[in-house]
Parts: structure tokens; C-alpha cells; sequence
């Protein structure tokens, strides 16, 4: 196992560099630089913009950029923001903590209702209430997050029961410990649900499938017939077996936890990875947007991966040594 | 869904596997339900003009954020009368609008008004009903620059629907060519698309979205911007599918028909397109109904954020823009009414394809990435 784990570590590394090339090349496809906007403003010395241009390297054609990238990448420099004027990984160090851990409570969120939903659900296949849950998973699964977060912020705007905006409230500062406790927890909640439910509908009717297919499946009808109560044939036989493709699931969600969250980072303007990424873009701040990726593609390897050691370590029939 | 599932029926040995197929999606309900829907969506997205009362740029300005028009059938007197409308004008209060109830104007049907042309060929100006101008008719109400929603909603349709299938389309061509290249040729070639299609998926969607995106200059006329969102949710699309293909490929190419097919003297291109592809038909079928929403979610996704379809021209997604304002939003919720077709279009392509996948292909499991996620 531990072998297949240091394989797969070094596979990263060729990957990252394709994935950053492949950004980097994109990017430095656009029109125009970060400098550019500056250039169409006739208060600036043409002497200042091109003294900023070599001091950015943006003198210089892509593959020496893209060099100097990877080389100062390897030194653990992920480079300075153009628009920022900081070292990038400081700004990009908050956002990817606000985007953590609003992904991190969306996951609970569906992972927690999800999951008993669709296990009732299946053992229960046809009545009045997989019925409801079935059906209410296909609408939920139709539900653009676009519209869900908009609706969302309908909610907050007429009720006044959730803030529209941010991860905290203004006078934040001033509150006591709890009080800024739960005033994160405000701030949270809201983008948290929609966030989640997006991601909801999907597992349950996983989680229901899966588990029906293992139930119809005859090491079942075996069990039942030696006389094991209901209890155990389902949940120490049958959901056992279910599980596999819903660990697959658990790594994908795993590796979108940093890049899955933008739309609703934009409608609830939480202040996380995905709003930095369109800025970056929008201002060709190239550093920031390639540091911004390469940690999202991280994570999504990454993601990848655990799902992998974690299916091994469920499935007794999977065994990578071999492979 | 699993229901269905227990329901199918032996094809009959002699029975065209497609008849076969055919019957069994007439029989799943849901099938049916969300192909009739989107039949209708379709229906309304090609005949666009006829029904929506005004042309989709057509601005009143003395009307903007106009709510919904009350439509009215008893008279001031209150005798009974054909529906009819009032004049909207500024309410004294100076928020919002009333009705100057002075004059009536009845909703007249088939009535000429804006040009538009049907297909983009049958130049027309009936309009299947309005009102005679100073009045104005907002069955779901107007838009800041006081340009009728529901008329935007029928015109954005055909941006925001034929998206999908135009997308999908060329993906699957793309995907399917390369799948079946990589599996059948196997080597170098394989080895270089299938590293390429793993690197694609590994930058998570939106992010490589909007860098392409950028890589194009702001300002596009619609139609280049159309092809380009073709172009960009293909460029990630074709990925996902083409790994599938060619782990389908990489077993019919065993088989004896390709074997015969080889000794027979067909070219590799030959085998590749008239005998290992079609064997690939039913997923793909079932797989690109089912991803016809992530093309209509890229367009809407891309537009939301400004920089997909561009004003004036109207679809779903940058109708919604405007939703972006909490003030807008909540002094005028009907803004969201795109969203509600959203849904539906998206919900439609779901239970279609849910009954395909029974129909054709009940075992399969959806691999392969997912472009928006």
C-alpha cells in the first residue's frame, strides 16, 4: 500500500507540471497583460509602466516566464501579485481558509442528510417516503446552484434572518468570544445549505442505488435464509458493499473542496478562492491565478487519491501492489 | 430508476435492438414526461417571435421594473368584459406604478408588432397577442431598461437551449474520434491524448472556463461568442467522454466481428467508424442526454458572471445577472423567472435521460468527469 501511495505522489509531479504548463500557456494566450490597463491611462509614465514590466518579467516571452515560474516554485516562491504587491501565498492563505471552510460544512451538511436518507430510502424502496425522497432528489437535482443561491439571497434579503453578505459582521471586533462565534455561524449557514444541497440530491440517489443493487444481489437472499435478523443483512452485509462507490464519491468531493464553491462565492460574496481566481483573471494578475489552481488541482489529486487508499481499505478484493 | 429497471422485457430475438429500445422508453412515463417537456421548450424556443409579445431589445424606459401586468376582465362599471389591460404610469408616491384607468386596452390576439425571423430565415412580425401601444403588456413583468421578460425568457431560449445540444454535439464527435483513435491504435498516440484528456481533468472546470474565456478579446459579436462558448465547453468536455470510449474500444477491438471486418480488408479508419463506434452508440446516447444540462449550465454559469452572452442579446444566464444586486433582487424578485426555466429545462434532460439509460443501457454506470464541478 505504501508503495502505491509513493507511486502515485511522484505520478503528481509530471501532472502538476502538464496542468501548470497548460494554464500558463492559456493565460499567456489573453490580450494584453496586468500592465495594460495602466497603459491606456496617459497620467502614467511610459517609463514607469516599462520599468514594471521588466521588473515583472512580463518583458519576456511565456516559456522564460513559465520557466522562472517553475524554478521559484521549486524554491517554494509562488511568485507576488501584481495587484496586490504581496508575496502571493499570503493572500491566497485567508481565502483558501474561508473557502475550506465553507466546503468543509457543506460536505457535512449533505454527507449527513444524504446518506441515512438514501440507506431509509432503499430499505424502505417504494414506500410514501422513498417515494417523497426519491422525487424530491430529482428536483434537487435540477436545481441550478445559480438559481439556489439567488434564491437563498432572496430569502436573507426579505427576512433579515441571515446576512447577504461576507463571513462576518461589521463590528465584529467588538463582540465577545461566543458572540463571534456565532456571528461566523451566521455568516455561514446560508451559503453552507445551498452549497450543500447542491451536492445532496445526488449522493441520496447514489446511496439508494447503490444499496438496492446490493440488496437484490444473492449473498443477501443467502443470508436471509439461514435466518439473520433484517438489522444485520442490511447494515453489516449489504450497506458494507454499498459503500464502494460512494468512497469514490467522498474523493471527488474531497478534491472540489477549493474549487467547487465559486458560484456561490460570487452570489453570497464570501470572500474565497473562486472570487480571487475571476479577479486574477480579470486583471491577468497571472501569479496569483496560477497559484490559486495549482492548489485547487492539488487538492483535486489529492482527492483522488484518498479515495483510492480509502477504497482499498474497504474493499478487501482491491489490492494495488500488483498493479 | 430502479422501478423500471425490474419492468424491462426480453427483446424478441428477431427484434431490432432499436425498436426494441424505442419501446421500452415509450413505456417509462418519466421518459416521457421530460421528453414532451422538452418538446415544448424546444417548440417555443423556434417559434420565439410569435410568442413573445415584444422583440427582445424593445425598451420602454417609463416602465422599467414595471411587476407583472394585472390583467383585468370586469370593466370599472363591473360588467364583464374581453381581458384587458390599463396604462401603466410613475405612481404620485413616486415608487412604483398604477394604473391610469381612464382607458382600456384589450389583449388583442395575433397582432403585428416587432420583426423578428423565424429559424433566422421566415421574416415575420405577428405577434401571437398584445396590446396597442402607449399601454404596455409584462405578463412576468420588465427589466431595468423596461424590455418584457417573458419576451427576453423566448428569445434567450434559443441561445440557452440550442447551447446544450450545439455543445454536446461536437463533444461527442471529438470525443468519440479520439476515444476510438487512442483505444484502437493503442501506443504513443493514445499515451500522448489520453495524458492530455487526464490533465483537463484535473484543472478543476470553472477555473479553466474562464481562462479560456480570457484568452479571447471582451468584446464579440453574438455570434462569435456562441461558437467560442461551443468551443470552450467542448475543449473541456470531449475529456471525460473520450476515456470512456476508449476503455469501450479497447475490448470490442478484440472482438471477432472487427477480426472478420480487418480480414476483409476494411481500412483502420473504416473499422474504427462503421464497426467499433456504433457498439458505443448506447452510452453515448444516454451519456450526452445527460450532460445536455452541464452545456446549459456552462452557458448560463459564464453569462451570469458577464462574460458569456452580452446585452442586448437575452439568455438565461445573463438574465440572472441582474439577480446580482440584493436590492434589485428583492424589490424585484420576477428577475428570477429565468432561473425557473432553468430548472425545468434542466429537470426535463434528467428524467429523459434517466428513461434512456433504462431503456438502453440499464447497467451502465455514469463515468468520467463532470465539467462544471
Amino acid at each position: 500500500m505504501l508503495r502505491f501511495i509513493g507511486k502515485r505522489l511522484l505520478h503528481m509531479i509530471p501532472l502538476l507540471i502538464g496542468v501548470s504548463l497548460l494554464a500558463f500557456v492559456i493565460m499567456s494566450l489573453a490580450p494584453g497583460d496586468y500592465l495594460s490597463q495602466m497603459r491606456a491611462n496617459p497620467q502614467i509614465n511610459p517609463d514607469t509602466i516599462e520599468a514594471l514590466r521588466v521588473k515583472f518579467g512580463l518583458d519576456k516571452p511565456w516559456y522564460v516566464q513559465y520557466g522562472r515560474w517553475l524554478w521559484n516554485i521549486l524554491r517554494l516562491d509562488f511568485g507576488e501579485s501584481f495587484a496586490y504587491h504581496q508575496p502571493v501565498f499570503r493572500i491566497i492563505k485567508t481565502r483558501m481558509l474561508n473557502t475550506f471552510v465553507l466546503a468543509l460544512s457543506s460536505m457535512v451538511i449533505a454527507w449527513g442528510i444524504a446518506i441515512p436518507l438514501g440507506v431509509i430510502s432503499a430499505v424502505r424502496q417504494y414506500s410514501w417516503s422513498d417515494r417523497a425522497a426519491s422525487f424530491m432528489a430529482f428536483i434537487g437535482l435540477s436545481v441550478p446552484t445559480v438559481l439556489s443561491g439567488l434564491l437563498a439571497l432572496l430569502l436573507a434579503a426579505r427576512t433579515g434572518w441571515f446576512p447577504t453578505f461576507g463571513t462576518q459582521a461589521p463590528d465584529y471586533e467588538y463582540l465577545s468570544a461566543a458572540g463571534r462565534i456565532a456571528d461566523r455561524l451566521h455568516h455561514l449557514i446560508l451559503p453552507a445549505l445551498v452549497l450543500g444541497l447542491s451536492s445532496l440530491a445526488g449522493l441520496m440517489r447514489q446511496m439508494r442505488g447503490s444499496l438496492l443493487e446490493q440488496l437484490r444481489a444473492d449473498y443477501v437472499t443467502t443470508a436471509r435464509a439461514k435466518g439473520l435478523p433484517e438489522r444485520r443483512v442490511v447494515y453489516k452485509h449489504a450497506l458494507r458493499n454499498a459503500i464502494n462507490p460512494l468512497v469514490t464519491l467522498f474523493g471527488y468531493s474531497l478534491g472540489s473542496l477549493l474549487s467547487g464553491a465559486l458560484i456561490v462565492e460570487v452570489i453570497m460574496s464570501w470572500p474565497g478562492l473562486g472570487r480571487l481566481v475571476i479577479d486574477a483573471i480579470n486583471q491577468r494578475d497571472q501569479y496569483l491565478y496560477m497559484a490559486a489552481l495549482m492548489m485547487a488541482a492539488v487538492m483535486r489529486i489529492l482527492g483522488n487519491l484518498v479515495a483510492d487508499i480509502l477504497l482499498a481499505l474497504v474493499d478487501p478484493r482491491i489490492r494495488y501492489e500488483r498493479g | 430508476m430502479s422501478g423500471a429497471e425490474a419492468r424491462l422485457q426480453p427483446a424478441a430475438p428477431s427484434e431490432n435492438p432499436w425498436a426494441w429500445a424505442w419501446r421500452q422508453l415509450r413505456r417509462n412515463r418519466m421518459a416521457a414526461a421530460g421528453g414532451s417537456l422538452l418538446g415544448i421548450l424546444y417548440f417555443c424556443a423556434v417559434f420565439a417571435g410569435l410568442l413573445a409579445p415584444y422583440g427582445y431589445d424593445n425598451q420602454d424606459r417609463d416602465t422599467f421594473y414595471h411587476p407583472p401586468t394585472r390583467i383585468h376582465v370586469r370593466s370599472a362599471e363591473g360588467g364583464w368584459q374581453r381581458p384587458f389591460v390599463y396604462r401603466s404610469v410613475p405612481s404620485r408616491t413616486g415608487r412604483g406604478y398604477e394604473p391610469d384607468t381612464s382607458k382600456t386596452y384589450p389583449i388583442r390576439l395575433f397582432v403585428r408588432g416587432d420583426g423578428y425571423k423565424i429559424l433566422g430565415l421566415v421574416p415575420s412580425s405577428l405577434h401571437l397577442f398584445g396590446v396597442d401601444e402607449p399601454a404596455r403588456i409584462y405578463p412576468v413583468g420588465s427589466d431595468l431598461y423596461g424590455r418584457d421578460v417573458l419576451s427576453r425568457i423566448l428569445y434567450g431560449s434559443q441561445i440557452s437551449l440550442s447551447i446544450g445540444l450545439v455543445g454536446i454535439t461536437v463533444t461527442v464527435v471529438i470525443g468519440m474520434l479520439i476515444g476510438g483513435l487512442s483505444g484502437y491504435y493503442g501506443g504513443i498516440v493514445d499515451n500522448l491524448l489520453m495524458r492530455l484528456s487526464e490533465l483537463i481533468m484535473m484543472i478543476p472546470g470553472l477555473f479553466l472556463i474562464l481562462a479560456l474565456r480570457a484568452a479571447f478579446p471582451v468584446d464579440m459579436s453574438s455570434t462569435q461568442m456562441y461558437l467560442l462558448l461551443v468551443f470552450i465547453l467542448s475543449f473541456i468536455g470531449w475529456a471525460g467522454l473520450s476515456r470512456v470510449i476508449r476503455g469501450m474500444v479497447l475490448s470490442i477491438r478484440e472482438r471477432e466481428f472487427v477480426t472478420a471486418a480487418r480480414a476483409a480488408g476494411a481500412s483502420s479508419l473504416r473499422i474504427i467508424v462503421r464497426h467499433i463506434l456504433p457498439n458505443t452508440l448506447s452510452y453515448v446516447i444516454v451519456a450526452a442526454t445527460l450532460y445536455v444540462p452541464y452545456y446549459i449550465l456552462g452557458e448560463v454559469v459564464l453569462s451570469f458572471l458577464g462574460v458569456g452572452i452580452q446585452e442586448p442579446q437575452a439568455s438565461w444566464g445573463n438574465m440572472l445577472n441582474a439577480g446580482r444586486s440584493v436590492r434589485v433582487l428583492s424589490d424585484y424578485p420576477w428577475v428570477l423567472i429565468p432561473g425557473a426555466f432553468i430548472f425545468v429545462a434542466v429537470l426535463a434532460y434528467n428524467f429523459l435521460g434517466d428513461g434512456l439509460r433504462d431503456a438502453l443501457d440499464p447497467r451502465m454506470r455514469l463515468r468520467g468527469g463532470r465539467p462544471l464541478a
